[in-house]
């Protein structure tokens, strides 16, 4: 597991543990995080993302291990702990009857604001997720779904936290909120520790500097995403745009003798092109040597050659199927049988 | 001390601005402000040996059927389904916290609206005739009748408290107060009226059934008696019902 061990730790979490009756929601999960970190926290529906930002949160005790925020344990000073951490939950629940600015007044002032600062640091929080300007004072049930994100987040960094956890800030959000909420997260980089568990994978990818991906209540992969590509994705991929059919092309790839197999081929467009995926082993970068290849070659018709560089979606899917493979023993249903034998 | 003053004066702001607070002062002014009349018309018909005060307050357990759902069945549940409480959980406030700045909230508006029904008595005092007004208002009886009212009232809205924090559903909560207020003020009436063996294993609850008599409470308060024991009982009873309900609160958001 990759742990950045040069920059100070504002979360340790070791060994824990949370069984509801005999099912484990999190089975010894360990990892850290640093000092200004953003860290994406995925992970399947179930797979014990929000069991283990609710224990970090401190509204869960866990049933073995322990958890520190900024040094101090969540389990045995939870009001502490509390006090280092800004936290949105999961569909973000707020007052519909309350207007934006006595709510977050009233967030300020239970979260230990000195009473001089109150009205300064609600203004500061508001200015930063943009509710300043119209939405300060309207009554929270009457705003939009991106404004209530926004509401969430001028709570969560209202007391200046050094840890924010955020449960899918990003969901049900349209593409301009999206990126709005995207800009508000880039810009807490460095000051704030943020652990974000989204189902958004490239918002993911973008935002965070470092992902954890859980399964079945364990990590199954930790690290940036080009180092997670790396361990997961081992090969290159290429996807070429060619008239010409497959054994064709497949006879000139091994005749290029770098080891290069389809992997899926399309139905030809309306033109009579193929989109041919193609993969070789890691490190042989094919892609001059194809283009040239093919183009000397009057039996091919060359439209388009790019490299494909495997999105964390498929990093994802790899890592959890893996981790499936790794901790299942008994199949859950026929079903689950007959899609792996496939 | 500051977050608790903070959480006391939010949950007095929500229940000003909650339609469910203004329906319950209607409807308990309105109940009371007619058996008050009612009483006054009463005792002008025929003599009596009861004031109007007197007989005005030994209803006082009708509206509290009502009015105690109306102002405590929000105060948990609706937070719990709304997912708000467990936001509340994360920053350094304490269930004991939240439950007890519910409970004063809710209190202070019972208070405050069977301080209003003082106005009834004072208005009658002042516009009858002055041999008539000083029987319809006595200070003395008022202040026992209304000691007896404000320290039962604590364990009501326990009551109610302590019911919103079972469920997550307003109107289950409501229902479920309803019940338990009922139980708490007529339970031990009706058990009373059964006939308990002198001796035999059944002979205990005679004694405890007796003490816990709401309306022989009443009777002794209104006839400017301050007994101790009541007060033993209901402040004992609405510290346990908010300990047992600020557990439950903990336990149902983890």
């Amino acid at each position: 597991m990759e742990d950045n061990s040069d920059i100070p730790n504002s979360i340790i979490v070791r060994r824990l543990t949370k069984r509801y009756g005999a099912v484990k929601a999190l089975d010894n999960v360990s990892f850290r995080i640093g000092k200004g970190e953003i860290v994406g926290f995925l992970g399947p529906n179930g797979a014990g993302k929000s069991t283990a930002m609710k224990i970090l949160a401190g509204l869960m005790p866990a049933t073995s291990g322990s958890a520190y925020i900024c040094g101090v344990s969540v389990a045995n000073f939870p009001d502490e702990a509390k006090r280092h951490i800004g936290f949105m939950p999961e569909n973000n629940p707020l007052p519909e009857d309350l207007r934006v600015r006595e709510y977050l007044k009233f967030r300020a002032r239970i979260k230990d604001v000195p009473p001089f600062e109150v009205r300064r640091r609600v203004e500061e929080a508001m200015e930063i997720c943009q509710l300043h300007r119209k939405a300060a004072d309207k009554i929270i049930g009457n705003l939009s779904k991106g404004f209530r994100q926004r509401v969430g987040i001028a709570d969560a960094i209202l007391s200046h936290p050094e840890v924010i956890i955020m449960d899918e800030p990003t969901i049900g959000l349209d593409p301009h909120q999206i990126i709005a909420i995207r800009r508000l997260i880039h810009s807490l980089r460095g000051r704030m520790s943020v652990i974000i568990s989204s189902h958004i994978l490239p918002e993911i990818e973008l935002v965070c500097d470092r992902v954890i991906i859980i399964n079945q209540g364990e990590i199954v992969a930790s690290g940036t995403s080009d180092s997670l590509r790396k361990d997961f994705i081992p090969f290159e991929g290429y996807e070429v745009s060619l008239k010409a059919d497959r054994e064709t092309f497949e006879s000139a790839l091994n005749a290029m003798g770098r080891k290069i197999k389809i992997v899926s081929v399309s139905e030809p467009d309306a033109s009579g092109f193929f989109r041919y995926i193609l993969r070789a082993p890691e490190g042989s970068d094919f892609g001059e040597a194809l283009v040239g290849e093919l183009s000397k070659d009057t039996r091919f018709s060359l439209r388009e050659v790019f490299r494909r560089k495997p999105s964390l979606e498929e990093i994802f899917m790899a890592a959890t199927r893996r981790g499936w493979d790794e901790t299942r023993t008994v199949p859950l249903s026929a079903d689950a049988e007959t899609e792996d034998s496939k | 001390m500051r977050r608790f003053s903070a959480l006391w004066k939010h949950q007095l702001w929500l229940m000003c601005i909650s339609p469910s607070t203004y329906m319950a002062a209607f409807m308990f002014l309105c109940f009371m402000g007619l058996m008050y009349l009612k009483g006054l018309v009463d005792v002008s018909l025929s003599p009596n040996e009861q004031s109007p005060l007197e007989m005005f307050l030994s209803v006082f357990w009708l509206p509290v059927l009502f009015m105690v759902p109306l102002l405590t069945m929000r105060s948990l549940a609706e937070e719990r389904r709304m997912g708000t409480l467990a936001t509340l959980m994360t920053t350094p406030v304490t269930a004991w916290q939240v439950v007890l700045a519910k409970f004063l909230a809710s209190y202070f508006f019972y208070i405050l609206l069977w301080a209003a029904t003082l106005l009834f008595p004072l208005i009658a005092s002042l516009y009858l005739p002055q041999a008539a007004g000083s029987k319809i208002f006595d200070a003395w009886q008022a202040a026992t009748g209304y000691t007896f009212i404000l320290v039962s009232g604590a364990m009501y809205i326990a009551i109610g408290i302590f019911a919103s924090s079972l469920t997550r559903t307003t109107l289950v909560a409501g229902m479920l107060s309803f019940g338990m207020l009922f139980f708490a003020i007529v339970g031990a009436g009706l058990m009373a009226s059964f006939p308990v063996p002198d001796s035999g294993v059944l002979s205990f609850v005679g004694k405890p059934t007796d003490y816990i008599q709401t309306f022989r409470q009443l009777e002794d308060f209104s006839s400017s008696i301050l007994d101790t024991r009541p007060f033993f009982l209901y402040i004992s009873t609405t510290v346990l019902l908010l300990a047992v309900t600020s557990l439950v609160t903990e336990a149902k958001n983890s």
